[in-house]
């Protein structure tokens, strides 16, 4: 019965979110992978992906179509994607500051604020030891002290592990920003001013209000934060942070699919960790964060580039005002 | 006139003097002050305040939690020190759940002028889930507020029925009057069952009183922050609303006593044996407030001792050492010695320890929510510290206003002193004609 389980769940993951997020620059996958796909009609365009087992095969255009979107009739959006489980690995070593994770997402998500979803913190453990960068969103924990503290079930955790937020039903008592020991919600203090794109991104998208967009619109008086994008694996495209990183950063996948990617590399999850020496924030707290960081060694970048980037006092853009 | 007629006029609620009528202009003058910024919040949001995405917590939750702190004085005073036998506070039990009453009222209000979405107050009700200490908290609250009504009004029975015949020229306070004495006739069926009544509140109120403060302590200690986390916070709440409350009584008794010429029932040693109670409510306070800043302090990690840094010698050190020394160590030091147990002296020691009492939640709740484990970056550089706009002053304002309000139309229209009770310990009560032997 559980292998059963365990083969529906591979074969729905191989023809869905798998192809979907590796194929997410082309924006599009194929119907079906297997050996038998290998044979095509000489002179037809063939497209490369990679396999499941990480093997690179080359895929007739004419297999390849539109991604459905993940969400079917049974989708719930406070119990999330049956046999899925996000996570994200974030490379230290690459970060130099370039903030364009920053700023896609506080233009996909209409941040008005002062305060961003997703910050890049100057860190330094100590004066002896080097300084580095650190992209910090929303850990996605996997026991999460803000869940456990509302009130109101307003921010609740799914089954693929995303944290997210009813901002219809928040009553802004911000007890989970108490909570939060990575102080990553942000309040809406004023009305927001997104003024009419995130409207107009709406119609267009035919889109209402759901906790799995957050941002589109946010709410005076309600608690925000990072999504994990769920909008963007549907679309079987990666966060807007991930695909915005100049230097591949970020990486995304599914924890049960052992697999990560930044769009142009794909990593085995669990070998991943392990060779590099992953970790995640505050383990001590016994919070469980779908967020792994990989430290910041043998650098690809250098840190003091990233000075010229660094605002103390911003973290959202509003120059465009 | 026989003792019981002249106690009966001694002790009638009496209609507002100049002073009173000024006096409650005043208070109304700064509630409407506060509501015309309420509205003004409910507008445009939270924004009007100086609270924001690291200070997310301000003089609203710390005010909210000095309002809960003093109305554990109704269990301390009517509860404790009744069950214990200790006659001498007969005539400040109804002083004491007043103040009860009315903090409780307002810690409720304040709780939710807090909230980003007010109007959605009812989810917690359609939504609620009793994970949350939120929850926990109105529960306890709200068990607290029906029990506090109930033990002020059971003994304001007979006072009731006393006061109707009392007002036999004023129709209509008679006819309130009777109303609110539910047919009291003074039967021994009702006597007992008033008294039995009084006493199952009396126990009752006890464990939720803990029960309310504990919770609202548990508001910070379930969190992971410094200055928060600690297994201490219960008791540590407790200790310091005992305080609190008592300097409440002791303020509000001496002020009714000097407006209403009550000397021959609020005496010199109701003044002088509050004045003990608080020594040793300090005492058990300066207990916990050692363990609470000595024990972090003597680890000193670095997220404690960055806190603890900023109270013992930072930006709130002035403010750290004022309630420190204000509202714990002086009261032992003044209250300890008999000159000091004066009604005076007494007096202002009290009123002291309701101001340091009111800054130390502030102290509680702000420095804490300034130091989290992350660093503060990417945020404009007054997010970076927290004191309260002028318009969360005038809210906060007018909420103290409210309760003092709260108070003073509850000392307008009942008896301040019982009046059924102090005949009783006179022995006076024979003349009491709604009272059958």
């Amino acid at each position: 019965m559980q292998e059963n389980d365990s083969n529906s769940r591979r074969n729905f993951l191989d023809k869905g979110l798998k192809i979907g997020l590796l194929a997410a620059v082309g924006g599009a996958a194929a119907k079906a992978l297997g050996p038998e796909n290998k044979e095509t009609s000489v002179g037809e365009e063939t497209i490369e992906l990679m396999s499941t087992d990480g093997t690179l095969i080359q895929v007739p255009m004419s297999e390849v179509m539109e991604v459905p979107s993940l969400k079917d009739e049974n989708y719930n959006v406070r119990k999330g994607y049956p046999n899925l489980k996000f996570v994200m690995v974030v490379d230290l070593a690459r970060c130099k500051n370039a903030k364009q994770c920053q700023s896609a997402c506080n233009k996909s998500h209409y941040i008005t604020g002062d305060d961003a979803w997703l910050k890049i913190y100057k860190m330094q453990e100590s004066e002896s030891t080097a300084p580095y960068w650190q992209p910090t969103l929303c850990q996605h924990c996997d026991k999460p002290p803000c869940v456990k503290v509302c009130p109101v079930d307003a921010t609740f955790k799914r089954q693929d592990g995303l944290v997210l937020i009813d901002a219809d039903r928040c009553i802004g008592c911000r007890f989970c920003m108490a909570a939060c020991p990575y102080s990553t919600r942000v309040f809406n203090w004023a009305e927001p001013k997104q003024g009419e794109m995130s409207e107009i991104t709406m119609d267009m998208e035919h889109l209402h209000y759901s906790p799995d967009y957050a941002g589109m619109p946010s709410q005076k008086g309600t608690v925000d934060k990072c999504d994990f994008c769920p909008h963007m694996v549907d679309k079987g495209e990666l966060p807007h942070c991930v695909s915005a990183c100049p230097n591949g950063v970020f990486f995304f996948g599914d924890a049960y699919e052992d697999t990560v990617t930044n769009g142009d590399e794909t990593f085995r999850l669990s070998k991943l960790l392990k060779d590099k020496a992953g970790y995640r924030l505050m383990e001590s707290l016994g919070t469980e964060p779908s967020v792994y960081y990989l430290p910041p060694s043998n650098r690809l970048v250098d840190f003091e580039e990233g000075m010229t980037n660094y605002d103390e006092f911003k973290s959202v853009d509003k120059s465009d005002e | 006139m026989n003792a019981y007629d002249s106690l009966i006029k001694d002790l009638a609620p009496k209609k507002f003097g100049k002073t009173g009528k000024l006096w409650v202009g005043f208070l109304l003058l700064i509630i409407f002050g506060a509501l015309a910024c309420y509205v003004i919040q409910l507008r445009t949001g939270l924004i009007i305040t100086d609270m924001r995405d690291y200070a997310l917590w301000g003089i609203y939750i710390s005010n909210f939690v000095f309002f809960v702190a003093i109305s554990l004085v109704g269990s301390l005073i009517t509860a404790i020190l009744r069950l214990s036998g200790a006659k001498w506070s007969t005539p400040l039990t109804r002083i004491a759940e007043i103040i009860a009453v009315a903090a409780i009222i307002m810690a409720g209000l304040t709780i939710i002028i807090d909230m980003g979405r007010p109007e959605r107050l009812f989810n917690l009700f359609i939504h609620g889930r009793l994970q949350s200490p939120i929850i926990w908290d109105v529960v306890v609250i709200t068990t607290y507020l029906v029990i506090s009504i109930l033990l002020l009004y059971y003994p304001l029975l007979p006072d009731f029925a006393i006061l109707k015949r009392h007002f036999n020229n004023n129709p209509k306070m008679q006819k309130w009057y009777g109303k609110l004495s539910l047919k009291w006739t003074g039967t021994i069926t009702q006597q007992k069952l008033k008294n039995k009544s009084i006493r199952i509140l009396s126990i009752m109120i006890i464990p939720v009183a803990f029960g309310i403060h504990t919770v609202t302590a548990w508001l910070f200690a379930t969190t992971y922050r410094p200055g928060w986390d600690s297994s201490n916070f219960g008791p540590y709440f407790i200790a310091g609303a005992f305080v609190a409350g008592a300097g409440g009584v002791i303020t509000v008794m001496y002020i009714l006593r000097r407006a209403y010429h009550l000397e021959a029932y609020i005496t010199a040693k109701h003044f002088d044996k509050m004045g003990k109670l608080l020594v040793l409510l300090c005492l058990i306070y300066l207990y916990f407030n050692i363990n609470e800043y000595l024990v972090p302090a003597y680890k000193n990690t670095v997220e404690e001792s960055a806190h603890l840094q900023g109270l013992f010698v930072g930006q709130y050190a002035p403010l750290f050492w004022l309630v420190i020394v204000g509202g714990l160590i002086l009261p032992i030091i003044v209250l300890v010695f008999p000159k000091g147990r004066k009604p005076i002296p007494v007096f202002i020691v009290g009123l002291i320890v309701v101001i340091g009492a009111w800054w130390k939640r502030y102290l509680i709740v702000t420095p804490t929510l300034l130091h989290p484990f992350l660093p503060i970056q990417g945020v404009p550089e007054s997010w970076h510290h927290y004191f309260p706009s002028l318009m969360e002053w005038i809210i906060t304002f007018g909420t103290l206003a409210s309760a003092l309000l709260i108070i003073t139309l509850l000392v307008r229209y009942l008896p301040v002193i019982p009046i059924h009770e102090t005949a009783m310990e006179q022995g006076i009560l024979d003349a009491d004609k709604t009272t059958k032997q």
